[in-house]
């Protein structure tokens, strides 16, 4: 089995041959052996590498950006008398980055301060890490009673500037949060921190056989907390199910310190309101969760991965029908990529595509069961019966593991090789299957009409693509640009909101509302709704001091 | 020069992505249950083949690709994918599940296999990711008496029969000539290979899978070499994390190191 370990030097070796050499065969056969694995997956936190506080630096503060959010003048100043509070409570000294006393913090600060994709950024000046549920009630009663507005932060993956500060809010980081408290091997009942990284959790739960319900890109940074509070969507929602119905219980402190304990372990509970779900989604602006109890299914042995070029939406549409048809029960996933959003991670990444020839829409296919024979005879039906009906033109059917991974980072490669290539407006959207892909197809021409669209550096947008998770209706509309340019934004907004409210779509399927889509709420939920919510955020935080400025 | 007719020996191994684990009586690793694959080194000698025939690299033309694999019907599997791949045939050597080849073994059986199929080039993965011998093909080019050019890294075709291989050795690379025919073992920088197409993996169920025995060849599966034991190599020893400045520097002193 030597080899297995060897081939680690020899990757080595060939990357720096790759430096040293200008060989583009070499080049393309580290690609080959370097073995993508899902694309941020195998880091751990990610924050530090992709938002150097240099770069950061340079990033354009959120309150400059939205000129119309005017800080709220009841919040009160942070002053030394309130850092040394902090100390003195959570004791250790990693627990509090104090920016306000000592002005050598303000490098440790900026990670904090802004979102990995460095379109938010606040004027944070403190940072606390509390290590227990009631050390954060404690932070919380104090900063209420003195008026101080506080941002829930996670892993800070998200991509609506929800986690930021957009002024001077204490940042409440929760990090040290992060242990896995118990697990039942029965039930698949997990209850962990809410600082517990995604993608710890789901290899604890793969040691026992279990899966975590939910998986997406950003899994070695962000927190399970986090997930909940944004109700993260993902990749594994259509087998799943979304986070309302598989997370059983949370604990949760509310702004004035008290602790709610829903923290209950069972599936069947009709006793009352279910105030659980308020805080799922809730971004932070209600309580802050610091523990969560899940409900885990069990782990599918047998996994395939198959990866389509379909000529149309159409074809994709009918594809779709016949995989929930014939797969049934075995289909784990099912997702979308148009040919731009795959041209643009091979630009990237440089990886061998998947297929000889470029079609106008691909689809990947995941089935996972527990009887690989019977999956496979499954899905080996399903290709032949949809390639003889001409449904779908060309594919792949990934032959081992190694394969499996690479034909996901085609898919789950999006987000980071667009984050290479420069800025980038994303909108997650829900829309009535039949229209989805429609929504690309007009922004990209009205991007053009107004002659933003090009191959060539004059033009501030490079390329507009679709994709996301076509099980769930869901598309990520997203338009690479250059370079910050206003016209852009003026050609996309409002029209895109206005676009997807016409089909009675949801202008938020699973990144959350945040600063970003604070203002466009309206396009989605009607006022009855939205002045129902603000009632609710007032029972729970009468002073509003949790995520001020977001959300409602 | 004389049309190529290649044979490409294969070999079903645990997938390069599983991590491996030694049984409860500690005799072997524990394959039961585990996803299994083609060896990635044979998977570089399928594409090699593929190519020379699809570029035409080869002035006499590519007449025959046919892979063979010793192993438990499942290894009929990696068969179908090489010829998904592109090979024209293959040849299925049924062997018992635990009743394994030695390097020496198999080298007599791709002899045997060699002359059957009239093959004129053998393209082998230089080892297999689960033993490791690196041992088949310089054994199989002893018994034919055949030129042997290992570890290539890139494969051109000359006047004549002339064959060049480069292969990379400590410092540089090393270009060696030979006359077919011969055996050429593959390494990891020689290609890129395919996946295999939906058409292609359909069309291979139809191609020709010739069911063979140890016997057919005139081979036992008797065994040289006794392993006594399999263990896995000591645990590596997890490193902590501490809070602070304040943390490192008592854990240094607790340590003795400062």
């Amino acid at each position: 089995m030597a080899a297995r370990q060897q081939m680690a030097p020899m990757l080595r070796r060939l990357r720096l041959a790759k430096a040293s050499t200008n060989l583009g065969r070499q080049a393309a056969l580290q690609q080959s052996l370097s073995r993508p694995v899902r694309c941020f997956s195998n880091s751990s936190p990610q924050r530090f590498q992709r938002t150097p506080p240099a770069a950061a630096a340079q990033g354009k503060f959120t309150s400059e950006s939205y000129p119309d959010i005017k800080r709220d003048s009841r919040f009160a100043q942070l002053t030394e008398e309130h850092v040394a509070y902090f100390r003195e409570l959570l004791g250790s000294e990693s627990a509090v980055i104090d920016g306000v006393t000592r002005s050598d913090a303000i490098d440790d600060i900026e990670p904090f301060n802004s979102d990995w994709m460095r379109k938010y950024r606040g004027h944070c000046k403190l940072v606390l890490k509390p290590g227990s549920t009631d050390e954060v009630s404690k932070i919380l009663k104090y900063c209420n009673d003195k008026m101080l507005a506080v941002v829930p932060q996670g892993g800070n993956t998200g991509l609506v500037g929800g986690s930021v500060p957009v002024f001077d809010e204490i940042v409440i980081n929760m990090s040290r949060m992060s242990q896995i408290l118990e697990f039942d091997e029965v039930s698949g009942t997990l209850v962990a921190e809410a600082g517990c990284i995604l993608e710890v959790a789901d290899q604890f739960l793969a040691g026992k056989g279990y899966i975590f319900p939910l998986d997406l890109g950003a899994k070695g940074s962000c927190h399970i907390g986090g997930n909940v509070s944004t109700n993260a969507g993902g990749l594994r929602l259509l087998r799943y199910g979304s986070l309302h119905g598989t997370v059983l219980g949370v604990e949760a402190v509310l702004a004035d310190g008290t602790v709610v304990d829903d923290l209950c372990k069972l599936r069947k509970n009709n006793t009352g309101y279910d105030l659980k779900q308020l805080f799922i989604g809730a971004e932070g602006t209600i309580g802050i969760i610091t523990k969560v109890s899940i409900q885990c299914p069990q782990r599918s042995p047998a996994q395939n991965v198959a990866f389509f070029g379909l000529e149309s939406f159409d074809q994709v549409q009918k594809a779709f029908r016949e995989a929930k048809g014939q797969l049934s029960e075995i289909l784990s996933a099912f997702e979308l990529m148009d040919e731009g959003s795959q041209a643009l991670v091979r630009q990237v990444t440089n990886n061998k595509r998947p297929l000889e020839d470029k079609y106008p829409f691909y689809c990947l296919i995941e089935t996972s069961g527990s009887n690989a024979d019977h999956d496979s005879e499954k899905l080996q039906a399903f290709l032949e019966d949809v390639m003889e009906k001409g449904i779908v033109v060309d594919g792949t059917l990934a032959q081992d593991e190694t394969q499996i991974k690479s034909l996901w980072a085609w898919r789950e490669g999006i987000t980071e090789a667009l984050s290479h290539l420069g800025g980038t407006y994303k909108y997650d959207v829900s829309i009535p299957l039949k229209e989805l892909y429609q929504l690309v197809e007009d922004t990209r021409a009205r991007v053009d009409a107004a002659g933003l669209l090009g191959d060539t550096e004059e033009f501030p947008v490079r390329a507009v693509v679709g994709y996301g998770h076509m099980g769930d209706a869901n598309l990520h509309l997203n338009v690479s640009t250059r370079r910050f340019d206003e016209r852009v934004e003026k050609v996309l907004e409002p029209f895109v909101y206005e676009w997807i409210a016409e089909r009675q779509g949801s202008i938020s399927a699973e990144h959350g509302l945040g600063v970003m889509k604070k203002k466009f709420i309206g396009y989605s939920r009607n006022p009855t709704m939205v002045g129902l919510m603000r009632n609710i955020k007032t029972t729970f935080d009468p002073n509003g001091i949790l995520n001020p400025y977001k959300y409602l | 020069m004389s049309a190529l007719r290649i044979l490409v020996p294969i070999k079903r191994v645990i997938d390069y992505a599983v991590k491996p684990r030694v049984n409860k009586a500690q005799t072997g690793v524990e394959t039961a249950g585990v996803k299994h694959s083609m060896n990635p080194f044979d998977e570089l000698s399928v594409e090699e083949s593929v190519r020379i025939r699809e570029k035409s690299r080869a002035p006499g033309g590519v007449e025959d690709i046919c892979v063979l694999s010793a192993g438990p019907p499942k290894a009929q599997d990696v068969l179908r994918t090489a010829m998904a791949m592109g090979a024209d045939r293959a040849i299925h050597v049924d062997v018992k599940e635990g009743q394994d080849l030695e390097p020496l073994a198999v080298a007599k059986l791709l002899k045997a296999a060699t002359e059957q199929q009239k093959s004129n080039l053998v393209i082998l993965g230089k080892q297999s990711i689960d033993d490791d011998a690196n041992q088949t093909g310089q054994m199989l080019a002893g018994l034919l008496g055949w030129p042997q050019a290992t570890q290539a890294s890139k494969v051109e075709f000359g006047e004549g029969d002339a064959v060049s291989v480069t292969r990379e050795v400590d410092g540089g690379v090393e270009t060696v000539r030979a006359k077919l025919p011969m055996i050429i073992t593959t390494d990891l920088r020689l290609n890129e290979p395919r996946y295999a197409s939906l058409p292609n993996i359909m069309k291979a169920k139809k191609k020709p899978l010739e069911k063979k025995t140890l016997a057919d060849f005139g081979i036992s599966a008797e065994k040289r070499l006794k392993v006594l034991k399999v263990t896995e190599p000591p645990a590596r020893q997890g490193g902590g994390k501490v809070e602070d400045v304040d943390g490192l520097i008592s854990k240094l002193k607790e340590l003795g190191a400062i």
